[in-house]
């Protein structure tokens, strides 16, 4: 199978590998490989880390709760204007995640219209964890919509269609056959709503300011000290970089290249 | 196998060329350019001169038709990493002398930088006071909702200072990265306070209110200005910094409060 490859494309497709290899190696040529261990263990790093897995698992979870609902009634709902809806529902993975940020924080800030109803129960968003948590859950739903909605799409409804003639009621048939289908393709997208998350920088920085322990998850850390410390900002780097490869290895690559 | 060895050869040997490349051009715009009075003179300013630096870009271009002042507007410290690792600029202004160090030290710079401007720090809160913010002690009170810039930028540098010459310690809700986040977040009224400087509050107009305090003249910050090392544009570039310290300058840096040395 591979001869059939036109050598022609093996140029491109080694710039384009190169082109996502060599940064990472510039990355770890750049690191101060004494002092690494040291600063990836540091208080503030750890912090960061621990927030930002913590924040990042919460908005995945949160991303499963409602984007899936959300991708089965989009695939299988019959309303009019459904497909409009699907686009709206698209717009953060193509908006800036800044244009997010300032969207959320004119919303869900003390002088928005949702601040302002969070405020009568003594609620204020924007400077906490949930602020992060809900900056992250917008951007990374949408990922997990798709690629439910697109699995879905390509199983077809004739399972269901069958299982509605046998007698089995709508919530019967999501619960046995639904969600089954659903099922290889949940990983790949849970794992792209993650790390989606993990790597949340705009819309986090915007909304929910930067603070450590609070709302300074590890991109944060990164920016800041890349101001002013370089050698520990490229040593995070490097954490994020490791954590993602894990990311990836535990997902196992087949159900990112199968599917989606 | 042997295949793709090769094209990841030649590939590293296309981007090479490619480096090669780029880097002779823009040797040659160098030499080329410096006779006439035109191009595009590329300014890295610190981001509370917002304001009064893009009233000057304005000035200068009409005064010199043919050239294209950009301004890039960003905290001091980021735009040290940006000229440290290379960025293509002709200008620096920087908000505090601990920045412009950097770049000096760095050998970047293209002649000692020339102090411009003075600026201090101003409480700056939304305009209805919701926390009734009077002194810079107010700040430290629980419950207060208080922003500043973090503690490499300059303005969150001031603020540190003024905290160990005062003994009031603030605890932030949030370390902003530029002193404009901080006004934003006043703005939106998610702040109740936040510390800025006095020209961001008198830039800001009636968005927000200002509440000057005495111990801001513990942190007062120099402003300085230098030409860049390998300036693209060095001739207008000296031509610039010398718009920003004459009159023109004066005029619209003291318009939105800063001091003039």
């Amino acid at each position: 199978m591979r001869r059939s490859v036109p050598v022609l494309l093996w140029i491109p497709a080694a710039i384009a590998l190169a082109l996502v290899v060599l940064p990472v190696i510039g990355l770890v040529a750049r690191s101060d490989l004494g002092r690494l261990p040291a600063l990836v263990i540091s208080p503030a790093a750890l912090e960061a880390l621990w927030l930002s897995v913590r924040t990042g698992a919460t908005a995945t979870l949160l991303s499963l709760l409602l984007g899936g609902p959300l991708a089965v009634v989009l695939a299988r709902g019959r309303l009019p204007g459904l497909r409009l809806l699907r686009a709206v529902v698209l717009l953060p993975l193509v908006l800036p995640p800044v244009v997010g940020g300032l969207a959320l924080l004119y919303l869900l800030g003390r002088n928005g219209f949702g601040g302002q109803v969070l405020a009568l129960f003594g609620l204020r968003l924007p400077f906490t964890t949930a602020a992060v948590i809900i900056a992250q859950t917008f951007v990374a739903m949408p990922f997990l919509v798709i690629g439910l909605e697109g699995a879905l799409r390509t199983a077809g409804e004739r399972y269901e269609a069958v299982a509605a003639t046998l007698g089995a009621a709508p919530w019967t048939v999501f619960r046995r056959v639904t969600v089954p289908l659903l099922l290889p393709a949940l990983g790949s997208s849970l794992v792209l709503a993650f790390a989606r998350s993990l790597g949340e920088f705009g819309a986090t920085i915007t909304f929910a300011g930067n603070l450590e322990g609070t709302t300074q998850t590890l991109p944060l850390l990164v920016y800041v000290q890349s101001e002013s410390d370089v050698d520990a900002a490229v040593a995070v780097s490097l954490l994020l970089v490791v954590l993602a490869i894990v990311v990836i290895a535990v997902a196992r690559p087949r159900s990112i290249e199968g599917r989606l | 196998m042997r295949k793709l060895v090769v094209a990841i050869g030649s590939a590293a040997l296309l981007l090479t060329a490619c480096g090669g490349g780029s880097t002779s051009s823009s040797g040659t715009s160098t030499t080329s350019s410096a006779p006439p009075e035109s191009g595009t003179l590329t300014v890295l300013a610190a981001a509370s001169l917002t304001t009064s630096f893009t009233k000057l870009k304005d000035e200068f271009q009409a005064a010199h038709p043919g050239v294209t002042v950009k301004i890039t507007f960003d905290g001091s410290s980021t735009l040290v990493q940006q000229i440290t690792n290379g960025a293509a600029a002709d200008v620096f202004a920087s908000a505090d002398t601990a920045n412009m160090d950097k770049v000096t030290k760095a050998g970047l710079n293209d002649g000692t930088p020339q102090l411009f401007a003075r600026n201090k720090l101003e409480i700056a809160v939304p305009p209805n006071n919701p926390k009734n913010i009077a002194t810079f002690a107010d700040l430290a009170k629980p419950g207060t909702v208080v922003v500043v810039c973090a503690d490499a930028v300059p303005c969150g540098a001031a603020a540190l200072k003024v905290e160990q010459a005062t003994g009031v310690t603030i605890t932030p809700a949030s370390k902003e990265t530029a002193v404009t986040g901080v006004l934003s977040k006043v703005e939106s009224g998610d702040a109740d306070a936040g510390l800025v400087y006095l020209t961001d509050v008198n830039s800001a107009g009636s968005k927000v209110k200002g509440i000057p305090f005495a111990e801001a003249d513990k942190a007062i910050n120099d402003y300085p200005i230098t030409v860049l090392k390998n300036a693209p544009q060095s001739a207008i570039a000296k031509q610039f910094v010398d718009f920003v310290r004459g009159d023109a300058g004066k005029k619209a840096l003291g318009a939105v409060g800063f001091q003039i040395p």
